[in-house]
């Protein structure tokens, strides 16, 4: 079996090789320069830049790989923040003694999923390390996006009263992680919900180009990270049903047994949007109408009351606090 | 989820609360109810069940995490035998973080011990199998729920002559606890909601010293929803009706009699004497240490370390917290210096410690 040699980032022959018969051919990059060059409408002005590293473990999970969790992570990074997404970098870092065959994979999921979210992957570099040095194998991405005129997403525009979405089932990429790495001894239909969400939010905005006030990815620390950030940005508290929650029975059930909570439980392929009250309707439609948002859900709104506090109504009708989750749930899982 | 939603149904939980309020109103007095297991404190706080419950029914938790009720000065010896050269001192999660007065055990593996987290004894024995060399010793902490599988373990070890693994039980009882809290008279309590998973060991019947002794009813709960609001009607039933008993409200786990396997696995192993409980003080009868035929397994028996009698950390309230004489929240420390991520004391750090449980789930106000 081939597999990665010290040689392979030398900058020699080998190197050479990898580079030309590997990421070129994959990523359709056509000459071979010290830097790519890239257009867009010059006329927007503005670009969004953003950068991510992924050391994911296992490298290939139910519904995705580090491959696509690198194109996915960094697209969405830039989507949320209102840019299009236009150009990737990737930056590898490869242990001695991984195979060949697994890289290829791992770059061959890369160009698929950046060809389905419309960017391109245009730079890129490689390094190899002592065997031990890294875990098979580590990814840096950058992208750049272009961003539409007037006012930008941001945590500071949520105002008391907003409506706050989510685009599907909470939980799922955590889960389908944990549930590979435990070695649980029973069968898991969980997949990872890793996917671009450029699209999606592309929907969005145009259907209501004003009324969105805020998105996030809710990676780590899932969907109640997330809102406390905004909660303490903005100075408003939120409240969150917990009947209005979307979340899959195998998630519910795993979670139920390991003792987490599903709202503090990572997603690869899920928006977070704050949306004016009377864009709420608007927006929850515009997210089901795209493949990836057909469980989108209100799942709660902005208060005056408790400022910086998030807040759960539960099934019951009680009321709690939701705190910031405090460490990790679960390290490694992007 | 099959076998949990039927437990947490929302109509369900109204009929019996409305029942619940009704029975408090004609009583019109002050119903005070002490949930003894930490599991039931986070059960409760996480599910709301206190907001929902009337006005003169009050809950309190008891002393029912066993990771909370570990002495300091318990602390220090498990952190004086894990510095022991060649020794692997395995232990549960929630123990790494506990402070004491020379730091945590997490400290002192950052300071060159071995200390390794296992999810059962089990798992410590097997790390002594595969390291013949070293010498591993448990730290077993928990009640009778734990306490079977501990004993387990030990036997396991003599079978398969495994001599490098030992013990160092800080097991604890938990009636002996209940009794303490009601002789000591701080709290004025009206029932009990019993622990599901000990009462699943020791049976429902253990606890009939309740009505017997001091006219206390005891009702022995899960950890759904409707398991505890079951508890606390059968309870409030009992007390306004004058007529205290047990009763099991978790009958497709709990047994009069209790797991006899289990019993009989603890009665090979262990035997009942006095142990020392923060916030208790020693209380006899109320510990497991290793019975003298296995006195080569007993890690304090084989490894002697002195320690000096340590002290709560200063300020620390979970003593009090413990006894249920005070919510967390009435601890000056509560979420200032003391959160789950700078914890001052147990109750703080463990899954089970009511602080925790406080911070976590708290009420907006």
């Amino acid at each position: 079996m081939k597999q990665v040699l010290i040689a392979h980032g030398s900058g020699g022959q080998l190197a050479h090789e990898l580079i030309a018969n590997l990421f070129a051919r994959a990523f359709d990059i056509a000459e071979l320069n010290d830097a790519a060059e890239v257009t867009f409408d010059t006329s927007l002005r503005r670009l969004a830049f953003t950068t991510d590293s992924y050391v994911i473990s296992p490298l290939f999970f139910p519904g995705g790989d580090i491959g696509r969790l690198a194109v996915c992570g960094t697209v969405n990074d830039l989507a949320v923040s209102g840019a299009r997404p236009l150009y990737l970098s990737a930056g590898f870092i490869l242990e001695e003694g991984l195979s060949l065959e697994t890289l290829e994979r791992v770059v061959a999921s890369m160009a698929a999923t950046a060809r389905a979210a419309g960017v391109r992957i245009v730079t890129g570099d490689t390094k190899v390390v002592n065997r031990g040095a890294a875990d098979g194998l580590f990814i840096n991405t950058a992208g750049v996006g272009v961003l539409p005129p007037g006012s930008l997403p941001t945590p500071g525009r949520i105002r008391p009263g907003d409506r706050i979405l989510v685009s599907g089932t909470l939980g799922d990429h955590g889960m389908a992680v944990m549930m590979q790495r435990e070695g649980m001894a029973f069968d898991s239909s969980l997949t990872s919900d890793c996917a671009p969400l450029n699209e999606l939010i592309a929907g969005l905005l145009a259907a209501c180009p004003e009324g969105v006030h805020c998105m996030r990815d809710p990676t780590r620390g899932g969907l109640i990270a997330t809102l406390n950030e905004w909660a303490a940005t903005a100075g408003v508290g939120i409240e969150v049903e917990e009947t209005s929650i979307p979340l899959r029975e195998e998630v519910r059930g795993a979670c139920e047994m390991l003792g987490l909570d599903p709202l503090y439980v990572a997603n690869e392929g899920k928006v977070v949007v704050a949306v004016a009250q009377e864009a709420a309707g608007v927006a929850l439609a515009a997210l089901r109408a795209h493949p990836l948002g057909r469980a989108a859900a209100i799942v709660g709104r902005a208060t005056v009351d408790h400022p910086g506090l998030v807040t759960l109504r539960t099934e019951l009708g009680a009321q709690r606090v939701l705190q910031m989750p405090v460490g990790e749930q679960l390290p490694r899982i992007c | 989820m099959k076998y949990v939603d039927e437990f947490r149904d929302p109509a369900a939980a109204r009929r019996l609360l409305a029942r619940i309020e009704r029975r408090c109103a004609q009583y019109g007095k002050e119903i005070r109810l002490m949930e003894f297991c930490g599991g039931h404190t986070h059960a409760i706080l996480k599910f709301g069940l206190r907001q929902l419950l009337p006005a003169n029914l009050r809950l309190s938790s008891g002393p029912g995490c066993p990771v909370c009720v570990t002495s300091a000065t318990d602390l220090e010896r498990a952190i004086a035998l894990a510095r022991i050269p060649d020794v692997i001192l395995a232990t549960f999660g929630d123990m790494m973080r506990v402070p004491g007065s020379s730091g945590s055990l997490q400290d002192a593996r950052a300071a060159g011990a071995d200390v390794r987290v296992v999810y059962s004894a089990l798992d410590a024995l097997a790390l002594a199998r595969r390291a013949p060399e070293r010498l591993v010793i448990f730290l077993g902490v928990g009640f009778e729920t734990t306490a079977p599988t501990v004993a387990a373990a030990v036997l396991r070890a003599e079978a398969g002559g495994i001599d490098n693994f030992y013990l160092f039980s800080v097991h604890k009882l938990t009636p002996p606890a209940t009794r303490a809290i009601l002789d000591a008279g701080e709290v004025h309590l009206d029932g009990i909601i019993g622990p599901g998973h000990v009462t699943t060991i020791i049976g429902a019947d253990a606890w009939q010293f309740l009505p017997r002794d001091y006219g206390v009813p005891c009702a022995v709960a899960g950890f759904e929803p409707l398991d505890i609001l079951r508890a606390v009607d059968e309870l409030v039933a009992m007390v306004v009706e004058g007529r205290p008993g047990v009763s099991n409200a978790y009958g497709r786990s709990v047994r009069a009699g209790g797991n006899r396997v289990a019993q009989d696995v603890m009665e090979r192993v262990f035997v009942v004497g006095e142990a020392e409980w923060r916030g208790l003080g020693v209380i006899p009868d109320s510990g497991l240490r290793l019975r003298d035929h296995l006195a080569h397994r007993d890690a304090l028996r084989i490894f002697a370390v002195t320690v000096a009698p340590a002290a709560d950390p200063p300020g620390c309230r979970c003593g009090e917290v413990l006894r249920g004489a005070i919510e967390p929240p009435a601890c000056p420390l509560f979420g200032r210096g003391c959160t789950p991520r700078t914890p001052v004391g147990p109750c703080m750090v463990s899954g089970e410690g009511a602080c925790a449980a406080h911070y976590r789930y708290g009420v907006a106000t």
